[in-house]
């Protein structure tokens, strides 16, 4: 059987959930023997060489980087999970969402913040270099269409090993009590 | 003659006359999930989460008096879909950021959320505004997570306690809404139980919280309702 081709990423995110995949322990060098990893942080490569089979999502939309970065994923990826608060609900970005406007964001960050110091200049950083910021926070499967969801911040180690082991396997996912949480 | 037989899930449940379902239910080990339900507090039914099959009717089971003869179901696959669909509807209507939450663990809608194993909501999230009330020196309110149970309102009604808390606004606007004045001199005791009477994480005690560390909270390792069906561990 050739290995599965395994690429993620990190939009909104904090990678979080990226750790507690490396949370696995020793299993990581179980799941090398199952899978191989293509556009991924963890081994550095930045743009897909070949078609993947499971893209693990981590983080919401909340940048025009991030949509792009999504739909390139939805692309190239047969299956998509969203892992995490983030990319299932937003997650802490998206308490932007619901009373504050963007511009109200970007002067707290930039200019009114207590701990804003250097900006005498009273800038905000527009450059056209820079992804634009989006209305609010959107979950992954606003934008593109999500296969399956592992919820918890950051998910359970064990939750996201035995999706990884059920998807590449074949067989049915393993889902105790403990492993499925919202926080 | 007081005593009554009712039979849920085709098993034989004693109880007594004036009993509601959800009662005699729990006394005879069979969980029913409620969210605004409170034990002491009369029952008003509007969370429609404890909905049963009462004599081939869906009816919710903490406000029907239980009558000799009764048949019930209360776990069907059908009733089951329709409970958690209600909490995905809980889910998306409300801002629900359980990471940030001081209730997260203890929460009974986060729980239900466990229980029927909610992955994402089939609802889109709403993200609507809604603000905090912290104004209050023991107390804040956060209506992002309030899900409008009314148990804060009932439960200071049923023990003659002054209004601390009421409805405010009507429809899609209705909100939770304390009294500053009546609640000024509220003591830690009397704001710890207003925390403990709000199933979800609406009233929260300030300068107090995240006091149980991760995975010894109360659902962590327990699915709500294992209290009552005798599985806990």
């Amino acid at each position: 059987m050739s290995k599965k081709i395994v690429a993620t990423t990190s939009l909104a995110g904090c990678f979080g959930c990226h750790m507690s995949l490396l949370d696995i322990d020793e299993r990581i060098l179980d799941l090398i023997e199952l899978v191989e990893f293509n556009k991924s942080p963890i081994d550095d490569i930045k743009t897909f060489t070949k078609q993947c089979d499971i893209g693990i999502i981590e983080g919401g939309c909340c940048n025009s980087e991030n949509v792009h970065v999504l739909k390139d994923f939805r692309k190239n990826c047969k299956i998509l999970i969203s892992v995490g608060e983030c990319a299932i609900m937003g997650g802490l970005p998206a308490m932007r969402n619901n009373n504050a406007s963007i511009t109200e964001c970007l002067e707290e960050a930039y200019l009114n913040c207590v701990s804003v110091q250097a900006n005498e200049e009273k800038i905000i950083p527009n450059d056209e270099e820079l992804p634009m910021i989006l209305d609010k926070v959107y979950p992954c499967h606003e934008i593109v269409k999500i296969d399956y969801f592992l919820p918890g911040c950051a998910p359970r180690a064990d939750l996201i090993w035995n999706a990884l082991v059920a998807l590449v396997t074949g067989n049915e996912m393993d889902l105790p009590y403990e492993v499925i949480k919202f926080d | 003659m007081n005593k009554i037989k009712i039979r849920i899930n085709d098993i034989v449940c004693r109880g007594e006359k004036g009993q509601t379902v959800l009662e005699i239910a729990k006394d005879n080990g069979i969980y029913i999930p409620t969210l605004c339900n409170y034990e002491g507090i009369k029952p008003q039914g509007s969370c429609r989460i404890c909905t049963c099959m009462i004599g081939g009717r869906m009816m919710t089971a903490c406000t029907t008096p239980a009558l000799d003869g009764m048949d019930i179901v209360t776990n069907s696959d059908e009733l089951e879909k329709f409970r958690a669909t209600i909490v995905e509807l809980l889910f998306a209507e409300g801002n629900h950021f359980c990471p940030t939450c001081e209730r997260s663990g203890n929460c009974e809608l986060q729980a239900l959320g466990y229980r029927y194993k909610m992955m994402v909501p089939q609802f889109p999230y709403s993200f609507a505004a809604k603000d905090i009330d912290a104004d209050n020196p023991k107390i804040m309110i956060d209506h992002n997570r309030c899900i409008l149970c009314k148990r804060c309102i009932r439960r200071k009604k049923e023990k003659d306690n002054p209004n601390w808390f009421v409805f405010k606004k009507r429809g899609a606007k209705v909100q939770i809404n304390i009294d500053h004045e009546l609640t000024a001199d509220f003591t830690d005791k009397l704001a710890q139980q207003a925390m403990d009477t709000c199933p979800v994480g609406a009233i929260i005690r300030k300068e107090k919280g995240f006091d149980v560390p991760i995975g010894e909270r109360k659902y962590d390792k327990n699915p709500i309702g294992s209290d009552i069906e005798g599985l806990k561990e």
